[in-house]
């Protein structure tokens, strides 16, 4: 990568009107513009088009009109899976932010430790696919850690992954672990934007921690945890990885997350123009979500002014 | 906080403690806590140092990771994704917020409108077009898309940070005849050292992880990266049944650069998420 040097072309302080500043900034914005418009918007574009067409990758796509949206609307796969991303994305979403916002907490009142940060952050640094991998062998049925401890505890071994009511809670579970560190910070830098003040006087009005946390710490949290919100729920809409290292959508179908069959039709059976419907009304519900959830939002305005 | 550490480090520690012991022993001592019947081979599999009659005998499947040459090709993608797209932004970012340019805050709209799109839905998409560029299969074909698919956050981020340096300082040295390029890399990039690095840093943890796309577009050792080798090797299941040893091996070699990067640099990036949503 080499970067062009320009003359330098001298200025006056008053210089940022000067026509020499389009031209700079053109320079300055043409990389990423570039990248943006072909791997981004080009790319968006067409899959929105290529939903339109029966595209299989091989032969040039023909126009199908709404074909694969009456597909959509009668495959019943496509509503197993859109429901069993939903299961996903309750479970991760519930458990996920409850535990964050307790380890948030836990962090701003007893401890200043950055070690301690650290280590909350540690299953960050793994990928989902390791996260999954790891999980998948300390949850073993036959060989498993985690099952000789259900047995300890005088209940029959589960099968976790194999298993289809336990399967989604599961791997919801395991990128609560992956993730839960990294929301509990971006929580943390929220909780540390409240002013002490604000905490000394519910001292003095004699509030103890659980009033403190639900009359102070909650409302004031309020805009972060909406973004924190948004950002955890498209993210777990778009679960993958996790589930096609362990399961791969098995037990029949009860783990075929939305992304899974996505990527069945397109890869396993070439269905490009099918594929990419799927995907589009994927975006359209996460446009929706994050649109909801940004009013909601805007409602409840932090009381710190 | 006791219960939430152990859990957090528990499945670390039992990844070493899996790869350091035998299939068989494992089989035997399923909740010993330390290693059974302690050895390497689980390693030697994964770097291809066993003979695979050895392999097989300690229940491995004979199909060996190809390692060094997947880590090289993580760390190369991770690398040049990381340099690209903080440069790029970086420079994108310093001309929306420093710079005064007809349709600039139009265009800087129009690039915030890409955090709108989910990052999943543009990867079908993007591997028709590596395909029709030739490029499936190939380090290139695998790192280009990636370097922009997260851009528009990088610039939008950066750019909160650029607003906040002083005028004066940027001013003066424009007076002494300082280009607006040697400005950028001298004056505004040094400044904004902290939140640069922290960018860097996720961003390389990101890319580093990142497992959807490499699947899709690499099909052979020349452009498969770790994470898709893992899931491989996951694949390759001995008659025997999986080979656990191995598998850990394999994951806490894949897991251990990003945890020594982090150890190195924790304290920097722990103290500076702000607010960043790369997920």
């Amino acid at each position: 990568m080499t970067v062009a040097v320009i003359k330098p072309t001298t200025v006056s302080p008053t210089a940022s009107r000067a026509p020499g500043d389009a031209r700079t900034a053109l320079l300055f914005v043409a990389p990423a513009m570039l990248g943006y418009l072909v791997f981004l918007v080009w790319p968006t574009l067409r899959g929105v088009y290529l939903s339109f067409t029966s595209f299989d990758l091989l032969s040039p796509e023909k126009w199908a009109g709404l074909d694969n949206y009456r597909r959509l609307v009668n495959d019943p796969v496509f509503w197993d899976s859109l429901g069993v991303t939903l299961q996903y994305v309750v479970i991760n979403i519930g458990v996920q932010t409850v535990v964050a916002l307790l380890i948030a907490v836990l962090m701003h009142r007893l401890t200043r430790s950055t070690a301690l940060r650290g280590i909350v952050l540690a299953p960050y640094l793994v990928s989902n696919v390791v996260a999954g991998i790891v999980w998948l062998w300390i949850l073993d049925t036959q060989l498993g850690v985690g099952n000789e401890v259900v047995e300890w505890l005088g209940f029959d071994r589960i099968a976790f992954f194999g298993d289809a009511s336990w399967a989604i809670p599961t791997i919801a579970l395991v990128n609560v672990w992956r993730h839960v560190g990294y929301t509990a910070l971006l929580i943390f830098a929220g909780l540390q934007s409240i002013p002490p003040t604000v905490y000394e006087a519910g001292r003095v009005d004699g509030a103890g921690e659980w009033r403190t946390f639900r009359s102070i710490t909650l409302p004031l949290l309020r805009p972060v945890l909406s973004l924190v919100l948004i950002i955890t729920v498209v993210g777990s809409f778009q679960v993958f990885d996790t589930v096609s290292v362990t399961t791969d959508g098995k037990p029949a179908n009860a783990t075929n997350v939305l992304q899974l069959y996505v990527y069945d039709l397109a890869f396993d059976r070439l269905q490009f123009g099918y594929a990419s419907a799927i995907s589009v009304a994927l975006m359209l519900v996460l446009t929706a979500v994050t649109v909801v959830q940004y009013r909601l939002m805007r409602a409840g305005r932090s009381d710190l002014g | 906080m006791g219960v939430i550490t152990l859990i957090t480090l528990f499945p670390f520690y039992w990844m070493l403690r899996t790869a350091f012991s035998t299939n068989t022993a494992l089989a035997q001592a399923p909740a010993s806590p330390l290693p059974v019947d302690f050895s390497f081979g689980g390693f030697l599999r994964v770097f291809g140092l066993q003979s695979t009659e050895d392999a097989l005998a300690e229940g491995g499947s004979g199909g060996s990771l190809d390692f060094w040459r997947y880590l090289a090709n993580s760390v190369l993608v991770a690398t040049l994704v990381t340099f690209c797209q903080v440069l790029f932004s970086a420079m994108a970012a310093y001309a929306f917020a420093r710079l005064r340019w007809r349709g600039r805050d139009a265009l800087f709209g129009f690039v915030l409108g890409g955090l709108m799109i989910p990052t999943v839905f543009t990867l079908l998409p993007n591997f028709v077009l590596i395909k029709e560029a030739g490029l499936v299969d190939t380090l290139p074909g695998v790192t280009l898309p990636m370097v922009f698919m997260t851009m528009p956050f990088a610039v939008f981020f950066l750019r909160q940070f650029f607003l906040n340096i002083s005028r004066e300082v940027e001013e003066a040295a424009l007076i002494d005849g300082a280009g607006r390029v040697r400005v950028f890399f001298r004056l505004i990039l040094p400044m904004s050292a902290a939140p640069v690095a922290t960018l860097s840093i996720l961003t390389y943890i990101t890319a580093w992880n990142e497992y959807f796309w490499p699947l899709m577009v690499s099909y052979s050792g020349s452009s498969r990266v770790l994470t898709v080798a893992l899931s491989v090797f996951r694949a390759q299941t001995p008659q025997t049944g999986t080979d656990w040893a191995g598998l850990m091996a394999a994951t806490f070699v894949a897991a251990l650069p990003m945890v020594v990067l982090f150890a190195l640099l924790a304290r920097r990036i722990v103290n500076s998420i702000g607010f960043s949503g790369i997920k």
